[in-house]
């Protein structure tokens, strides 16, 4: 039995609590939303890593790493998310439940107070935020900024979202830019964190058997010190709905690699104007997000053009992206037929078997995340940035009323925004640049 | 059918061994919309090299991986779209010493299990197919290949190895795979996809003597022969050399150190090193190491550092690594480490909290149907029960960790490999 309660536990806070004994974990997460933003977006990345170095009672990653432990290996990572144009930072902690400890550790109470400890009391230095522990975080930030080449897939999404919106918000990367990066001072960082603190609405999500209350008094207890001055900063999105400009851009990158990486960009169109969240995701999932869609089927099976070819839609923005890795000399053929196939779905070529197989897949991951915490708390989030009120479940069961009208009129109103084709030093690449 | 309580984790298994040879296990959870099945035959990319017919067969490297992507072809289609159709989500992976077929479903579990067992037991090959297939994996092998994770660590194992399987791809290579026939293919199934050398585990909600019906209705009748297979002759502790060295697209320096270990001979041996191994590593690398916090305040490394004790095809051995301006000098400190640790043992107070740290991980991975299903069928395959694995660390002593890492965290006898920026 699964038991879901939700309410306003301070101003402009909002606790998620899923009651749930199945699992032999709990979860529990504290999320800040600020708005995307160019400027602050290396501060944000760099912010939970800092506060991660220690706080005022363990000042030292060897004591907090320590205390962790004694908590029979609980854990508190960086959470660094990117909503539509929502910049989310926070931590998710995660440590056993009391039925599985020896006597009685109040582990729940243990850990909360940690996470708050790690949001709100920092180790400080004259008021500031360490200069060593900033410093040394600002050089693990660069290098992983840096380190986003290194997964070549990934890397080619992020540079098709960073080409395709260079004048949106959305354009901006999780992680900031290496040159804004280098210049984070610790007073600049600590000017930051004291304005997200009290600025950003706040959202706590918990996952596991304890009642309600007991976790309501330990997070309250927890976040006592959170400051709460004013109206929060808005969470919002611009959704943009029609391409650029009329003919897609083109970008290239040269890279000394075997295999290219042909990435393409679409706007959702008119559909993002009242979203059916559900549709959208039966559209993808027939569409490229799952081994029965058209582009698995046509382009890697049938055509044996590459080992991945899969569309993805970012839903808070109301964009898609192709992704796929295919030879550099045969970027044109995958593109034409990646692209005819959204053509057949705008004509309605959707079968009784593909729109089956995709509603089936939908409900399918909706109800396995369900079963697991991380996949839980992920979907409840993505829920409250989208002010989405309906349930997992609630939207299972729409998923499974969508019909082919409607996922062929969602196809109708997508439009090709952006190609961006990662490709290798030696050949291809040359007769793509228009 | 077994029925074990295993009370201190709160989990119940049910086994039974059919009259084919498979031994199917049952590890019940309640409260989960999903259900989810594995079967895993004993099979990896290390295994080329086996009996078949009272003959010892050389086969290319990559065909465990081959078959793995062909076995989802039938008579009549594709197993894959006809199990997500289905509602099921399908997948499969090959690793150094097994492969595994595995799907989760919220509904239609039963049929769709018939299904599982249905299209892995009965092999479709044909000529066209088999030259189809060369396209997509060759594509999926120049994907991994400009892949720096795969590179170092590749890199690392043949530093390590001088012919164990374990030094090549489990995919093989371009040229391996132009190699395979639908005649390769039907060989290598005969041989190890055979019920007496698989097993099936299914987690979730269900009822245990409806999985076994099930099996019986689809699988063969007959056991098969426990297949022989020869990963070459026993390898020197030593490595085969002290360093490889590439050099990649990459931003920063990516590093994997590693050192051979004594393989464990017998059942329970496995599952205790395993776990010694693990503790070890945690106590001589973890991120509560003195080692790892020396070198993560200094900015020698990152979050990116991670140690493991790993076996596999016949062989096992320790490894660390992350990213680094500096390898050389982490693989000193590393070097140093464990040096230390063979002498004078861990601290006790160190030893005492991470072992409780790893019982609180023993029990974070039951939450995960993937990885109960994994660990139940390695250990059967290495002939242990993965789910004492609790007790077995119970009993773990400051003086196994000791000589643990006396054995097999030997400075001398260490590897580094090190993937370099191209432009520096």
């Amino acid at each position: 039995m699964q038991e879901v309660l939700r309410k306003q536990i301070m101003p402009d806070t909002h606790l998620t609590c899923v009651k749930t004994d199945k699992f032999k974990t709990c979860t529990l997460s504290v999320n800040l939303i600020a708005p995307l933003d160019r400027e602050a977006a290396p501060k944000n990345a760099l912010l939970p890593k800092v506060l991660l170095r220690g706080t005022a009672a363990h000042p030292d990653m060897a004591q907090l790493n320590a205390a962790l432990d004694e908590l029979y290996g609980a854990r508190i990572v960086p959470l660094i998310r990117k909503k539509g144009e929502n910049h989310c930072v926070g931590f998710l902690a995660d440590f056993i439940d009391d039925d599985f400890v020896p006597a009685d550790e109040r582990i729940l109470e243990k850990t909360a107070a940690l996470l708050g400890e790690v949001l709100l009391s920092p180790t400080t230095h004259g008021g500031l935020l360490r200069a060593d522990y900033v410093d040394g975080e600002k050089k693990n930030l660069i290098d992983e900024i840096r380190a986003g080449i290194n997964d070549k897939r990934s890397y080619a999404l992020d540079r098709l979202f960073e080409l395709m919106c260079d004048k949106e918000r959305f354009g901006v990367h999780k992680l900031g830019d290496e040159a804004r990066a280098a210049e984070i001072t610790p007073m600049s960082l600590t000017r930051h964190y004291q304005s997200l603190l009290s600025g950003a609405r706040v959202e706590v999500f918990y996952c596991g058997a304890h009642d309600p209350a007991r976790v309501e008094a330990a997070v309250l207890s927890a976040l006592a010190a959170l400051p709460r001055s004013g109206p929060a900063t808005p969470v919002t999105t611009d959704v943009r709905l029609e391409a650029v400009t009329k003919e897609p851009r083109v970008f290239t990158d040269k890279l000394d690699v075997n295999q290219g990486k042909l990435t393409i960009g679409f706007r959702l169109g008119k559909s993002m104007l009242s979203p059916n969240y559900a549709a959208l995701m039966v559209f993808n999932a027939a569409y490229g997000g799952s081994v029965t869609s058209k582009l698995f089927l046509n382009v890697r099976e049938k055509l044996s053009l590459c080992y991945y070819a899969s569309s993805l839609i970012e839903k808070h923005k109301g964009v898609m992206a192709v992704s796929s890795g295919v030879e550099c000399t045969k970027f044109e053929v995958a593109q034409n037929e990646i692209l005819a196939q959204l053509d057949a779905m705008k004509k309605g070529d959707i079968s009784d078997w593909e729109l089956l197989s995709a509603k089936r897949a939908v409900i399918t991951s909706i109800k396995a995340n369900m079963d697991k915490p991380a996949g839980l708390e992920e979907m409840f989030f993505d829920q409250t940035i989208a002010s989405i009120k309906i349930t997992p479940d609630e939207l299972a069961a729409l998923a499974d009323s969508v019909t082919a009208g409607e996922i062929s009129e969602i196809a109708s109103g997508v439009e090709l925004d952006s190609i961006y084709y990662l490709t290798c030093l030696d050949n291809g690449g040359d007769a793509h640049e228009n | 059918m077994k029925t074990k309580c295993y009370d201190r984790i709160g989990e119940q298994v049910y086994s039974e061994k059919l009259e084919n040879g498979l031994t199917v296990f049952v590890v019940r959870k309640q409260g989960y919309n999903k259900k989810y099945a594995f079967f895993a035959t004993d099979y990896g990319g290390a295994d080329r090299r086996f009996k078949l017919g009272g003959r010892w067969l050389d086969t290319p490297m990559g065909v465990a991986h081959f078959l793995e992507h062909k076995m989802f072809d039938t008579e009549d289609g594709n197993a894959l779209a006809e199990l997500s159709a289905n509602g099921a989500s399908p997948n499969a992976f090959t690793s150094t010493d097994i492969t595994a077929y595995f799907f989760e479903s919220i509904e239609k579990f039963q049929e769709n299990l018939e299904i599982l067992l249905s299209f892995v037991s009965i092999p479709y090959f044909t000529p066209e197919s088999v030259q189809k297939e060369q396209g997509i994996i060759g594509q999926e092998i120049r994907m991994t290949e400009d892949e720096p994770d795969y590179a170092v660590y590749y890199g690392l194992m043949k530093a390590l190895y001088k012919h164990n399987p374990l030094r090549d791809s489990v995919a093989g290579t371009v040229e391996s795979i132009a190699e395979i026939t639908a005649d390769t293919l039907y060989s290598c199934h005969k041989v190890f996809y055979n019920p007496s050398n698989m097993v099936l585990v299914v987690a979730g909600d269900v009822d245990p003597e409806q999985i076994t019906a099930a099996a019986r209705k689809i699988l063969p009748k007959e056991p098969g022969e426990l297949p022989q297979r020869d990963y070459g002759p026993a390898e020197a502790m030593t490595p085969e050399s002290g360093r490889f060295e590439a050099r990649m697209e990459v931003s920063i320096p990516i590093f994997l150190m590693g050192c051979k270990a004594i393989p464990p001979v017998k059942d329970i041996d496995f599952l205790r090193q395993e776990l010694i191994g693990t503790l070890a590593m945690d106590i001589l690398a973890g991120r509560s190491s003195p080692l790892f916090l020396k070198m993560y305040e200094e900015g020698l490394i990152n979050n990116n550092f991670s140690a493991a004790y790993e076996y596999a095809a016949g062989a096992a051995c320790t490894i660390a690594g992350g990213e680094s301006a500096n390898p050389d000098r982490v693989f000193e400190l590393y070097k140093q480490a464990a040096g230390d640790l063979a002498a004078k043992g861990p601290d006790p107070e160190l030893f005492n909290r991470l072992k409780k740290a790893m019982q609180g991980r023993q029990l974070r991975s039951l939450n995960s149907f993937e990885t109960i299903c994994y660990n139940t069928a390695r250990g059967y395959f290495r002939g242990y029960d993965a789910f004492q694995a609790p007790e077995v660390l119970a009993a773990v002593t400051r003086e196994d960790i000791t000589a643990f890492a006396r054995d097999n965290l030997r400075s001398g006898d260490m590897a580094l490999s090190v993937i370099l920026p191209k432009n520096a």
